[in-house]
């Protein structure tokens, strides 16, 4: 049977499209006097269902809950999405794991609709049953869970974590064969890596350290990047302007937020062809990750409009637009 | 060797109906998947997405077409079967060719086209007439195929 097409997701996608927030309505967000205001323009734009209070999180959950259900009745192969929902994984994995080594019961800490909730995760953890999780999360789980308990470090179990985030979603990203999803993950296993270097340039922290927290790709020498980051932030704009990702050490020059921007701005780039192909699971890929990036700057917004930051300040930090 | 005549003439005719209505099922097939993915999410677009996925069925026709009038040709419909050399019905089935290779192919391609069509039309509804022409280029191909099975069939002696 010839390879699915997929056809139908692909024109689906395209009217769905149309409801994606363009610059201009971020631009009216922004223009709104405060949190209250984004809420109701949020409501009007179809944003909750009619049962959803006006609350923040309510609405951003419920919007994430409305694209996961969309999509995921759209793929053969629900793998597909692995790459993206592998983050929210590994971070319910950490939840878990503090959450077990603490035995202090904390309420809200699991990102819902992942492939193992977080309520298995802990109780999985709390078991030691690590051959319950994925092959992948496993070893790790087991790993972070000793270090922290024998250790009492935080931050080392979370860096153990997210090392092997990236690394399960660089592996998911070369076997799903789709030039997207591969595209996808190189991207944010390199941005992850660029983000490592700078805040341990920032902190000082040392070459073990970066060791230990980034993760291989091929389009960033992490080798070259770990000896830059020890140089100075001049080195690590220097070595950034020989790669792919030269628009970073632009970025780094301007300021902290125009970096952070610039990280989720570089994974909009990757999928923006997407928006000019009528065939394969890649468009259908590229929507989630608009609407995720979406869903971001609106809670980026919010965020602001509650401490009352000027507009000039959030707007620095609002990321680009997929459509 | 007459009867061998007619079942290459006859073969011909199939070809026509037989691969260029294929093209067309696969094309209509194909345009229709997307013009439904657009429905499930906005049912006001039906028209404009249904005369898109149309596009692509002309081919079948075509192949009718030149189907009707071979048999017509060679009496079939008529009620007296000519009798054929093989020569003449090798003739018959070569001038079936064009419509039915070009019609299988081009009516694939134009469902294709005509899905990514369909996309513009999602997205940008006012664009409906631009959208309809990238499926329509592919159509010419189709007529060229088209006229040539005509005036090859309509020029053999029988």
């Amino acid at each position: 049977m010839a390879k699915n097409q997929y056809t139908y997701a692909v024109a689906r996608i395209r009217a769905m499209e149309v409801s994606l927030f363009s610059q201009a309505v971020i631009d009216q967000l922004l223009a709104c006097k405060d949190e209250k205001q984004c809420l109701l323009l949020l409501q009007e734009k179809g944003w909750g269902n009619a049962d959803t209070p006006l609350d923040a999180e309510a609405i951003l959950s419920c919007e994430r809950e409305k694209t996961w259900k969309e999509v995921k009745s759209l793929a053969d192969d629900p793998s597909v999405f692995d790459v993206i929902s592998y983050a929210d994984l590994f971070q319910n994995l950490k939840a878990a794991i503090k959450q077990a080594a603490s035995e202090r019961a904390v309420s809200d800490i699991f990102i819902p609709d992942t492939q193992i909730s977080g309520e298995e995760m802990l109780d999985i953890i709390k078991k030691k049953e690590f051959g319950r999780l994925p092959g992948f999360m496993a070893g790790i789980a087991r790993e972070a869970y000793e270090t922290l308990l024998h250790t009492q470090d935080g931050q080392l179990c979370d860096i153990m974590v997210d090392k092997a985030a990236l690394e399960a979603i660089y592996e998911a990203g070369k076997r799903s064969g789709e030039e997207i999803i591969r595209d996808y993950a190189e991207s944010t296993v390199a941005v992850a890596d660029i983000k490592i270097a700078v805040r341990s340039q920032k902190t000082a922290k040392s070459l073990e350290f970066m060791k230990r927290a980034m993760a291989e790709c091929d389009s960033v020498n992490i080798n070259a990047l770990m000896r830059a980051a020890q140089n100075g932030m001049d080195a690590i704009e220097e070595y950034l302007e020989s790669t792919a990702y030269k628009g970073g050490a632009k970025a780094l020059k301007e300021s902290a937020s125009a970096f952070e921007c610039w990280c989720d701005n570089r994974i909009v780039e990757t999928i923006r062809p997407q928006l000019y192909n009528p065939f394969t699971i890649g468009p259908v890929v590229a929507y989630v990750l608009a609407r995720e990036n979406e869903i971001k700057t609106v809670r980026i917004i919010l965020t602001g409009k509650q401490n009352d930051l000027p507009v000039e300040s959030i707007r620095e930090r609002v990321r680009e637009m997929y459509v | 060797m007459s009867e061998l005549g007619i079942v290459y003439a006859l073969l011909g005719a199939a070809v026509a109906v037989f691969l260029a209505g294929t093209g067309s099922a696969i094309g209509v097939g194909i345009a229709g998947q997307a013009a439904s993915g657009v429905v499930t999410e906005d049912p006001s677009k039906f028209a404009k997405v249904l005369i898109m996925q149309l596009l692509p069925g002309t081919q079948g026709i075509y192949g009718l077409l030149v189907g009707f009038i071979t048999l017509s040709k060679v009496g079939l419909l008529g009620g007296s079967v000519a009798d054929l050399d093989v020569k003449t019905g090798l003739l018959i089935l070569a001038a079936c060719l064009p419509i039915g290779i070009v019609g299988l192919l081009s009516a694939i391609s134009q469902g294709k086209t005509a899905a990514a069509a369909i996309g513009i039309v999602a997205k940008k509804p006012d664009q409906f007439g631009k959208a309809m022409l990238f499926p329509a280029m592919v159509e010419t191909y189709a007529i060229l195929a088209l006229l040539i099975s005509i005036l090859a069939v309509t020029a053999i002696q029988v």
